[in-house]
């Protein structure tokens, strides 16, 4: 079996370098020749998936073969491990995670090359830079990480399991996500770098990666956000996000990732902002192969890092070479990618965005600081020093308040430029409303005045509102030009009007589901929490709940012993659930793991964790968070995916019957 | 004795008042400075947030701060208790001296370039002429390329 998966991995090497340097040779030459030479290389890309996929599916089928004379599977996987986590092997540890990447950039490269007749000169140029991403990573698979390596001596009887944080079923959908927005960011750039190399006219680059760069968005935002709801769910210390290294890793090309989905569209309409977007999205791969490196090298310590291995000199090397080429091109093709137009108003749409790119940098900047400067620190101090959450806060809550702030005025702003006449009327009303909001928040408890916390969770909820009514504002007004035109309802007319521009209107849900999430967030700042011992009757209090103790039982399963606690919960004196926190001993890796039990409304969590037994008494502790609008995170993730689901709907062309002057009527400028 | 006993039950209730007081103020400081120290059993986390079961070490250090804070030890003091026995990485943030500055002032002196570096664009911007695309790409002219300018405009206009 890992002979099998040994060869697939070296041929696909051989294939992806045949694409590379054939491609390279036939874009420098012309003629007959040279075509057929570039269709071999992008056979030999389509290749390279075959045997990317057949390695992957060795791996797989060798854990559910308990075949432990491969060592990978005897180090992540053992008989009794369920069937899902079974599969979820091919990416829980270093070397079947390359292999993931491997296979995913093979799939990303292999829907590339398959659609080239859209402009097969573009097209070569990317299919070869993503053949030269993809020898990389194979080289590694070959050299320095190999999944398919053998035991040496007698062959073990069982695996050592995977890691018991990993046995959650998130972890089988949440690594896959990341990784098709981590390793999708490849497909943009590519064409990006394509496109310099070329000196290729316009934007159409832009336009064929659109849909691309969104996609892969919209996959990173699931992957960490799925990466948050685990942390929640199983890590137990009643958070979602500690600005840990790899967390951050995963921010960072998130947010270069979202500047460039907003910059881009400078270019796209006005031809502004070319340098810009190009460094932009080389900066997004990098951070993602730098992100990569973070987990996989050592350099950081971090709960879910990989373990230290040599490979943090290979991606060293790799992103030393990717950012030369990018420089050199750069500077070489620089004068192509000039600006058309000249901004014309510091109010204007072009502003938003600039101001809008640039705090999001920032707070890329932060977390790059800080999540570097313990290495910084002990190369000039001598010393590592811990950069936690106060750093990250401190510096990303302000930014984040103004970004919101920015998100509720661009939509009001035209391209161009915009009187403050046509500002105030269109947000006088959005902002006396989120006025009132604060009022009413102020009125019903919160006292910004007597912590900052505070202070921050008011003015996340009424910049929230604000961006609201902005948005709902933007539908209305768009909704009754339609409903003046053709009759239907309100909503119809709306839904009709996100069908006809469902890049603008998908963006603005978007936009509602950030602020839906943010005044999630805002709600951490009234978290509560308390420790208790608890024997059989115990009662404990937190907040309007109400806790007792009914009972404490024991199972004992195949893959794991479980303790847990029966609690249940009453609020006003009424019995309203009975909750069941656990604890799990794995057998085969000889870990604990700690399973939540979380009763979770709009309004708050009730989040329990069982901690074990006191070592003293041998009583039973219980810890008991009260996390309050946690469940508006998860719900505003759910309105982001179904946005950039509608931005990627293709526009209803046919029913355009808006007569334009009345779209000039309205007052604010249109434009996303 | 009436009035001795009504100014002894006074006193008590104000000794009781005043112990309640200096134990909540206790249990915050508890609490604030539990949050500004890690566990340094490897978990990552801060020390009052550290959940695992057998860690050797959140159990001891949860006592040493309540030892320091119950002694009266201000905050300074017991921090530097801290580092002293564990190292400067038991302290969750870098502090304000020395170079540990930096960590914190380079994200605003980022933000200020940036600023900085945004306004003298916009001011570039509004008072240079108009630039024609390089390599003789003029709007007008390219057909493809305005063809996919309309695909943008009709992509983001009502």
């Amino acid at each position: 079996m890992s002979q099998i998966g040994s060869f697939a991995l070296l041929l696909a090497l051989v294939l992806s370098a045949y694409s590379f340097l054939a491609g390279l040779v036939a874009l420098t030459r012309k003629g007959a020749g040279a075509e057929r030479l570039g269709e071999t290389a992008r056979r030999a890309g389509i290749a390279t998936f075959a045997m990317v996929f057949l390695a992957a599916l060795v791996l797989v089928i060798a854990a559910f073969q308990d075949d432990f004379s491969i060592a990978y599977i005897f180090h992540h996987s053992n008989r009794d491990l369920p069937g899902a986590y079974k599969f979820a092997t091919l990416w829980s540890g270093q070397e079947g995670s390359l292999l993931f990447w491997s296979l995913l950039l093979a799939t990303y490269g292999l829907v590339l090359r398959l659609r080239y007749k859209t402009d097969s000169r573009l097209f070569a140029h990317a299919s070869v830079i993503i053949a030269a991403v993809q020898v990389f990573f194979l080289l590694l698979l070959n050299f320095a990480a190999h999944p398919f390596a053998v035991m040496q001596g007698t062959l073990p009887q069982d695996g050592n399991g995977l890691n018991p944080l990993l046995q959650y079923p998130e972890m089988v959908i949440h690594p896959p996500m990341l990784y098709l927005g981590y390793v999708g960011f490849t497909v943009p750039f590519a064409f990006a770098l394509a496109a310099l190399i070329m000196r290729y006219p316009g934007e159409k680059w832009i336009q064929i990666t659109r849909r691309w760069s969104m996609v892969t968005w919209g996959f990173l935002t699931c992957g960490v956000f799925l990466g948050a709801h685990w942390a929640y769910s199983v890590l137990g210390w009643g958070g979602y996000w500690g600005w840990d290294p790899v967390e951050n890793a995963s921010l960072m090309p998130w947010l270069t990732g979202t500047a460039f989905l907003h910059s881009v569209m400078m270019q796209e309409k006005r031809g502004m902002l070319k340098t810009w977007n190009m460094w932009l999205i080389f900066a997004t791969f990098l951070l993602s192969i730098f992100g990569t490196f973070l987990t996989r090298s050592g350099v950081v310590s971090s709960v879910h890092a990989f373990a230290q291995s040599s490979i943090g000199d290979w991606f060293v090397g790799f992103l030393a070479i990717t950012f030369a080429v990018c420089l050199f091109f750069y500077v070489k093709n620089r004068s192509h990618l000039r600006s058309e137009h000249k901004l014309e108003s510091l109010v204007s749409r072009e502003s938003s965005f600039l101001f809008n790119n640039l705090l999001l940098l920032v707070a890329c900047f932060t977390v790059l600081w800080g999540t570097l400067f313990p290495v910084l620190s002990e190369w000039v101090q001598g010393n590592k020093v811990t950069v936690g959450p106060p750093f990250f806060n401190r510096v990303n809550v302000p930014v984040a308040l103004l970004l919101l702030l920015l998100t509720a005025v661009g939509p009001l702003l035209a391209w161009r430029k915009t009187s403050i006449e046509s500002l105030r009327r269109n947000f006088l009303w959005p902002a006396l409303s989120a006025i009132a909001v604060g009022a009413v928040l102020i009125v019903v408890g919160i006292r910004p005045w007597k912590d900052i916390t505070y202070l921050y969770s008011l003015m996340t909820i009424m910049l929230s509102a604000l961006v609201g009514f902005t948005v709902i504002s933007e539908f209305a007004r768009g909704g009754r030009v339609i409903k003046g035109h053709t009759g239907q309802s309100l909503f119809a007319s709306m839904v009709q009007l996100a069908h006809r521009n469902t890049r603008r209107y998908g963006g603005y849900i978007v936009h509602f589901g950030v602020i839906v999430i943010m005044i999630g967030f805002a709600g951490a700042a009234f978290n509560r929490d308390k420790e208790q011992e608890m024997g059989y009757g115990d009662k404990m209090s937190l907040g309007a709940y109400t806790l007792v103790c009914r009972s404490y039982t024991q199972e004992d399963k195949p893959n794991y012993s479980s303790e847990w606690a029966i609690i249940d919960v009453f609020k006003g004196g009424k019995q309203i659930e009975t909750l069941y926190p656990e604890r799990r001993f794995y057998k085969a890796s000889q870990q604990m793991a700690t399973m939540v039990a979380n009763r979770s409304t709009f309004k708050e969590d009730l989040y329990l964790v069982y901690e074990g037994l006191n070592q003293d008494t041998g009583r039973p502790i219980l810890k008991v968070h009260l996390n309050p609008l946690v469940m508006w995170i998860w719900v505003g993730v759910w309105i982001m995916i179904a946005g950039t689901v509608v931005a990627l709907i293709p526009n209803a062309v046919a029913v355009r019957v808006t007569a334009p002057a009345r779209i000039q009527a309205a007052p604010v400028g249109a434009g996303d | 004795m009436r009035n001795f006993v009504q100014k002894t039950a006074q006193l008590t209730f104000l000794i009781a008042a005043l112990f309640a007081f200096v134990a909540s103020d206790q249990n915050a400081r508890f609490q604030t400075l539990g949050h500004k120290v890690m566990c340094i059993c490897g978990c990552n986390q801060v020390l009052l947030e550290c959940n695992h079961v057998g860690c050797t070490y959140s159990d001891r250090m949860r006592g040493e701060l309540a030892s320091y804070v119950d002694r009266g030890d201000s905050d300074d003091l017991t921090l530097q208790a801290f580092v002293q026995k564990y190292g400067p990485t038991v302290l969750i943030a870098p502090t304000t001296t020395g170079f540990n500055r930096v960590a914190w002032v380079m994200p605003y002196l980022v933000l200020v370039l940036g600023l900085t570096t945004v306004v003298l664009i916009v001011r570039s911007w509004r008072t240079r002429p108009q630039v024609i695309a390089a390599g003789g790409v003029g709007r007008a002219g390219n057909a493809e390329l305005e063809h996919y300018r309309e695909q943008a405009r009709k992509d983001t206009e009502v």
